[in-house]
């Protein structure tokens, strides 16, 4: 019956047909999937973001993995571990996402440590203090879930599911951070100074960095980064990749965190912080991006010392994957022709399940 | 899914896809792909990244170059055998439930 149809060589579909579909999806806020045609510039883009992304994961694990020996209680070191694990995990889950826009990891890999791509430069900062833990936790990571939660309805499908995983984990952790920050302001005036100047520390890094450059307005010398940011923020929104601007989701977290920080008994180094009852919204400082750029340039010591620490793992690590390698070849080798044959699961699949 | 790892290359690092039995009486679902040399290691690396919450789970780990996929977008005709059939939809047809209001009788063509 439906022979003819099956048997119908494909309609040619040109280039702009193609692009038109594209839109189409994008304009029913469809969701794009590996296999979909899409534009290169689009591509481009979300490369570029997800191995960012996947990037400051995994080197946001040092500054609090550092503190993993010196944790105050065996609570603390348990829940801390869980968390920089979780950390390692999304980046995993990052770069599983990007390997779908056919690169392999291994390509990203090397794209960092060479300095190629970026990851977030709040990762630049030193971990002083125990409780510079808590505060990262608490700021860097509650503006991460600010800036995640609406990437959860990105429009290209394997980024958006990576960050539903993501989100979930997050959750806990700025939960834990704020714990962390509660105990220290409960305990001796000591505790209470470390956790204030942890904050000191964390504040401006994670209001001006976790959420990118300004994209909406800014006065004087960052007018043009401003106008610049602005025409990519565009660009992200016209493509779904993200849904708000930079300036909006930076609002956003000064709002959640100022309250807080009030229940904390904590203040935040902004003096500018005050409610705007026209706005609705709380008032800020402005964020001096020059200075910050001058100050925070990829040649920091910190910096260097995140990449090098990075580059150091992944070349002490090189024996385990060459053992890892040898082990497989030989397995190979050994069970050639051996067909496996699991009963759960279809002949390509190897399986495990808990109850066997 | 779109791949281009090489079979040949036996024990270097390939990609594996990760599928996820998040519950009893649920079918395993795609949740992400890992990268081991082996069918054993990726299923460690699968639990690793996958299941570091919630009750034991069943996984399947699969060689990302072992999917054969197709999607309309490159084979539109191969897809077409589901379109404009309305007759095999319930709701086409007269309800069981008395009242003759009926909702399959517009005609899709």
């Amino acid at each position: 019956m439906s022979a003819a149809l099956a048997g119908a060589a494909p309609a040619a579909v040109t280039e702009e047909e193609r692009a038109a579909r594209f839109e189409e999806l994008l304009g029913e806020g469809g969701t794009v999937e590996p296999r979909d045609w899409m534009p290169d510039g689009y591509r481009r883009m979300l490369l570029r973001q997800i191995a960012q992304h996947a990037h400051s994961e995994i080197i946001g694990m040092q500054p609090e993995g550092a503190w993993l020996t010196r944790a105050p209680s065996l609570h603390r070191k348990s829940v801390l571990i869980a968390k920089v694990q979780d950390e390692a995990g999304h980046g995993l889950y990052l770069y599983s996402a990007a390997e779908t826009l056919g690169v392999d990891r291994a390509e990203l890999l090397d794209a960092l440590h060479q300095g190629k791509q970026r990851y977030a430069a709040t990762f630049n900062h030193p971990a002083l203090t125990w409780a510079d833990t808590g505060a990262i936790a608490w700021l860097t990571d509650g503006a991460a879930v600010i800036n995640q939660a609406p990437l959860c309805r990105t429009s290209y499908g394997p980024y958006a599911r990576a960050m539903l995983r993501v989100c979930q984990e997050e959750a806990f952790h700025v939960r834990q951070g704020y714990d962390m920050m509660r105990a220290l302001c409960e305990g001796t005036p000591e505790q209470r100074q470390m956790a204030q100047d942890a904050v000191d520390r964390w504040w401006l890094p994670a209001v001006a960095l976790m959420f990118g450059p300004p994209d909406t307005v800014a006065g004087g010398a960052d007018e043009r980064t401003a106008a610049l940011g602005a025409a990519v923020s565009r660009r992200a929104m016209a493509w779904g990749i993200k849904h708000h601007t930079n300036d909006e989701l930076r609002q956003r977290f000064v709002d959640q965190c100022v309250p807080q920080a009030e229940r904390l008994g904590l203040t935040l180094p902004d003096p500018n912080i005050r409610w705007n009852e026209e706005r609705g919204h709380y008032d800020f400082g402005p964020i001096d991006w020059e200075v910050y750029r001058g100050a925070l340039g990829d040649d920091s010591a910190c910096a260097r010392q995140r990449l090098a620490h990075r580059t150091a793992a992944h070349e002490d690590g090189a024996w385990v994957r060459e053992a890892a390698a040898a082990h497989a070849a030989r397995e190979h080798a050994r069970t050639a022709g051996d067909a496996r044959t699991p009963e759960t699961a279809p002949d390509a699949a190897h399986t495990t399940e808990p109850a066997t | 899914m779109s791949r281009t790892t090489s079979r040949t290359t036996e024990g270097a690092p390939a990609s594996w896809e990760v599928f996820l039995r998040p519950r009893r009486g649920l079918a395993h679902q795609h949740v992400g792909s890992v990268r081991a040399g082996d069918p054993d290691t990726a299923l460690s690396y699968a639990r690793d990244l996958y299941t570091r919450r919630g009750e034991p789970l069943s996984l399947w780990v699969v060689r990302s170059d072992a999917v054969h996929a197709a999607s309309p977008d490159e084979h539109d005709p191969f897809f077409a055998h589901a379109r404009h059939k309305p007759y095999r939809y319930p709701e086409q047809f007269a309800p069981l439930t008395g009242d003759s209001d009926a909702e399959g009788s517009d005609d899709d063509a």
